[in-house]
C-alpha cells in the first residue's frame, strides 16, 4: 500500500543537474579535440584515430544524456525557467558535441594534416574555441544558485558578467578565425584545392564550436529575463 | 438501554482506525516537505511526528472537532431520536475509513477531511432530510478548501521572497542567514502558540487572560528563537563546501529552522485532522453520556482528543513511518531554504484553521504552498499533472464519502433500529 504517495510524487525530478551533466560531457568531448589537433600537427595517424574513436564515444554518451533528460521533461512540469528555453539550451549543448565529433570524424577520414608552419595556428584557434565551451559549462553550472536565489540579486549579476566573458571569447575566436583564414588564402594555391577547400571546412567547423557556445550563453540569458 | 456500552465501543474502535489510517498515511504528506528537503532525517522526522501530532491534537484540536461533532447537523431535528445521529455517525467514520482504504490501496490522493464531512453531511442530508444539514457552515467549509491552498500560497510566496531578499541576494548571505533566520523562527513559536492560545486551553485546565497568552506566545517565540540560535551557532561553516554549490553552508543553516517548521506541521496536522477521526466519537459519547440527550452544549471529554492522538501515533509508529522513508528518499527538488517556506507557510493556514474551527486539508493546503515557493521561480520541477489529479480527487470524495455513509446508516438503522 506505500508506493503511490502523492506529496512524493507532485515533486519531479529537477532538469537543472542533469543539464549540467551534459554539458559537462559535451566540454570533456570538446577538450579531447586538443589532443587530436596535436596529434594531426605531428602527423600521427593511429593516434588520431584513437582520439577520433574516444571523441565519437562522448559524443555518443552526450547524446544518450540528452535523449534521458528529454525523456523526463513532460508537458505540464512546473519549472523556474521555461520548457522551451531549456529544450533549447540542451539542443545546443549537444550540437557543440556534434561539430567536435565531425571535425574529428571528417580529419580522420580524410587523413588531413595541417600545411607547414599552420599547426600552431590551428591549435590556438581550437584552444580559444575550447575556452568558449568551457565558459559556458562555467554559466551553465551557476544554474543551481540561480534557482537557489530564485532567479534575483547577486547572482544574476554574476551569472551576466559570465556571459559577458563568453561573449568577449567568442569575438577572439572570430578574430582568430580571420587571421587563420588569411594564412591560409595566402599558401593555398600551392596546396591540392580539394584539401584546400576541406581546411576552410574545418576553420569553419572549430569556429561553431564558439559560436554554439555563445548561443548556449544566449538563450540562457533569456532564462534570467523571464 | 444497553445498547449504550455497544455504541461507545463501536464507536471507539471505528475512530481508534480512522485515526490509525490518518496517522499511517496523511502524516506522512504533512511530513513530506520536512524529510523531502533532507534537513532532518527519517528517524528525527518521525519522532518529531510522534509528539507534536499528539500535542497538536490534544491541545489544538478541539475546535475543529466541534465543528465535525455538532456544527454541520441541526441536532435538534434529532432530538427525538437519538439514535439516528448515533447511526449517522458510526455510519460517517465507517465510510470514510473505508473509502481511504480504497483509495489509499489505488493511490488516489483523497483527503481524509472530504472524506468524512462528505459523509456526515451525505447521510444527514439522506437520511434525515436535506434541512437538517446547516447548509451555511457546510458551504463556509467548502469555501475553505479553494481558499486554504491560495492563502498558504501567498504565504509561501512572501516567505520565500523574504529569504530572497534579506538572506540569499545578498553578498554576504551566510551572516545574513544567521542573523535573520532566528526570527524566522521567532515567527514560528510565536504564531503556533498564539492561535493555540486564544482558541483556550481550558479542556487541559488551563484559562489565560489575553494578555498572558500574548506574553506566553512571545515567551515560547524567545525561547524557539534562542534555542535555534544555539544550535546554529554550532554549525561547522566549511567554505569547501561552497565551491560546488555556493549555498551549501546557508542551507545548513535553513536546516536548522526546517526542524522547527517540522514541528509546526506535526502540530498543525494534528490540531485539524483528529477531528476528522475524533469527531463522531464525540458527537456519539455526547449523546450517550447524556442518556440520549442530543446535548448541544456538553463539554466534550478529553480522552476522546486524547484517544485521536494515540491513534495517530500507532499508525504513524506501525505504517507510516515507512510511508515517510519512501517520500524522504526520493524528492530531490528541495532544499531546506524553500522546504521552510513552504511548511511554514502551510502549518500557519492550517493551525488558523484549526483556530477557527474549519475542517481543511492539510496535504491540499501544502501542494498550495509548494506551488507558491515554485511561482516564485523556487523549485526545479513540480508535476503540475498530480496537482490536478489531488484537486479533482477531492470533488471525487464528497459524493463518495456521502454514498458510502448514506447505505451504511441504512445497514445499521437496520441492525440496530428494527
Amino acid at each position: 500500500m506505500v508506493a503511490k504517495n502523492y506529496m512524493y510524487r507532485l515533486f519531479g525530478h529537477s532538469p537543472v543537474k542533469p543539464l549540467q551533466t551534459h554539458m559537462e560531457k559535451v566540454v570533456v568531448c570538446v577538450q579531447e579535440l586538443i589532443p587530436f589537433f596535436d596529434a594531426i600537427n605531428k602527423e600521427d595517424h593511429s593516434e588520431a584515430k584513437t582520439l577520433q574513436k574516444s571523441i565519437s564515444k562522448l559524443e555518443k554518451d552526450a547524446d544518450k544524456l540528452k535523449k534521458d533528460l528529454r525523456m523526463h521533461l513532460p508537458t505540464g512540469l512546473m519549472m523556474p525557467v521555461s520548457r522551451t528555453d531549456l529544450l533549447e539550451v540542451l539542443r545546443l549543448q549537444d550540437q557543440v558535441a556534434n561539430k567536435a565529433k565531425d571535425i574529428a570524424g571528417i580529419m580522420v577520414g580524410r587523413k588531413m594534416s595541417f600545411p607547414a608552419d599552420m599547426g600552431p595556428l590551428f591549435v590556438e584557434y581550437l584552444q580559444r574555441c575550447v575556452d568558449a565551451a568551457e565558459q559556458a559549462l562555467a554559466t551553465v553550472n551557476e544554474l543551481d544558485e540561480l534557482v537557489e536565489t530564485g532567479f534575483r540579486g547577486a547572482e544574476v549579476e554574476l551569472v551576466k558578467s559570465m556571459l559577458q566573458k563568453l561573449d568577449k571569447i567568442e569575438s577572439d575566436t572570430d578574430k582568430i578565425q580571420i587571421k587563420t583564414r588569411a594564412t591560409l588564402f595566402k599558401i593555398e594555391k600551392e596546396l591540392p584545392p580539394v584539401d584546400v577547400m576541406f581546411l576552410y571546412k574545418i576553420i569553419e567547423w572549430v569556429g561553431d564550436l564558439a559560436d554554439l557556445s555563445q548561443r548556449v550563453g544566449s538563450r540562457l540569458q533569456m532564462m534570467l529575463a523571464r | 438501554m444497553d445498547y449504550a456500552t455497544i455504541y461507545i465501543t463501536l464507536a471507539i474502535v471505528f475512530g481508534l482506525f480512522m485515526a490509525w489510517g490518518i496517522g499511517a498515511n496523511d502524516v506522512a504528506n504533512a511530513m513530506a516537505t520536512s524529510v523531502g528537503s533532507k534537513a532532518i532525517t527519517i528517524k528525527q522526522a518521525i519522532i518529531i511526528a510522534a509528539i507534536f501530532e499528539f500535542a497538536g491534537a490534544l491541545l489544538a484540536g478541539g475546535q475543529v472537532t466541534k465543528t465535525i461533532r455538532k456544527g454541520m447537523i441541526d441536532a435538534e431535528l434529532l432530538s427525538s431520536t437519538p439514535d439516528l445521529l448515533i447511526f449517522g455517525m458510526l455510519a460517517s467514520l465507517l465510510a470514510a475509513g473505508i473509502w481511504l482504504i480504497i483509495a489509499t490501496y489505488y493511490g488516489w490522493p483523497v483527503s481524509t477531511t472530504h472524506s468524512i464531512v462528505g459523509a456526515i453531511v451525505g447521510f444527514a442530508a439522506v437520511g434525515i432530510g436535506i434541512e437538517a444539514v446547516h447548509w451555511g457552515k457546510v458551504g463556509t467549509i467548502a469555501m475553505s478548501w479553494v481558499v486554504s491552498p491560495l492563502i498558504a500560497g501567498t504565504i509561501a510566496y512572501i516567505l520565500f521572497t523574504s529569504v530572497q531578499k534579506l538572506i540569499m541576494d545578498t553578498p554576504n548571505p551566510i551572516d545574513n542567514a544567521k542573523k535573520y533566520v532566528p526570527y524566522y523562527m521567532f515567527l514560528v513559536g510565536f504564531m503556533i502558540a498564539l492561535v493555540t492560545l486564544f482558541k483556550g486551553l481550558k479542556h487541559v485546565g488551563l484559562e489565560m487572560s489575553t494578555g498572558e497568552n500574548y506574553f506566553i506566545a512571545v515567551s515560547l517565540g524567545l525561547m524557539v528563537m534562542f534555542l535555534g540560535k544555539w544550535k546554529i551557532s554550532k554549525i561547522n561553516i566549511d567554505p569547501n563546501e561552497d565551491k560546488d554549490f555556493h549555498f551549501a553552508n546557508v542551507e545548513k543553516i535553513f536546516a536548522v529552522l526546517m526542524m522547527v517548521t517540522a514541528c509546526a506541521m506535526a502540530f498543525a496536522h494534528g490540531s485539524n485532522d483528529v477531528a476528522n477521526a475524533v469527531g463522531p466519537v464525540a458527537a456519539i459519547v455526547g449523546i450517550v453520556e447524556s442518556g440520549g440527550q442530543v446535548a448541544q452544549n456538553s463539554v466534550m471529554p478529553i480522552w476522546v482528543l486524547l484517544l485521536g492522538g494515540v491513534g495517530i501515533v500507532a499508525g504513524l509508529a506501525m505504517y507510516g513511518s515507512r510511508v515517510i522513508a519512501t517520500v524522504g528518499s526520493g524528492i530531490t527538488a528541495l532544499t531546506p531554504s524553500r522546504g521552510f517556506a513552504a511548511t511554514l507557510a502551510a502549518s500557519m493556514t492550517v493551525v488558523l484553521a484549526s483556530g477557527t474551527g474549519l475542517p481543511i486539508s492539510t496535504t491540499h493546503t501544502l501542494v498550495g504552498a509548494v506551488l507558491g515557493v515554485g511561482l516564485a521561480r523556487g523549485i526545479g520541477a513540480l508535476n503540475l499533472g498530480i496537482v490536478r489529479t489531488i484537486f479533482l480527487s477531492w470533488i471525487v470524495t464528497l459524493p463518495a464519502g456521502a454514498i458510502l455513509s448514506i447505505i451504511f446508516f441504512f445497514i445499521l438503522k437496520g441492525i440496530f433500529a428494527a
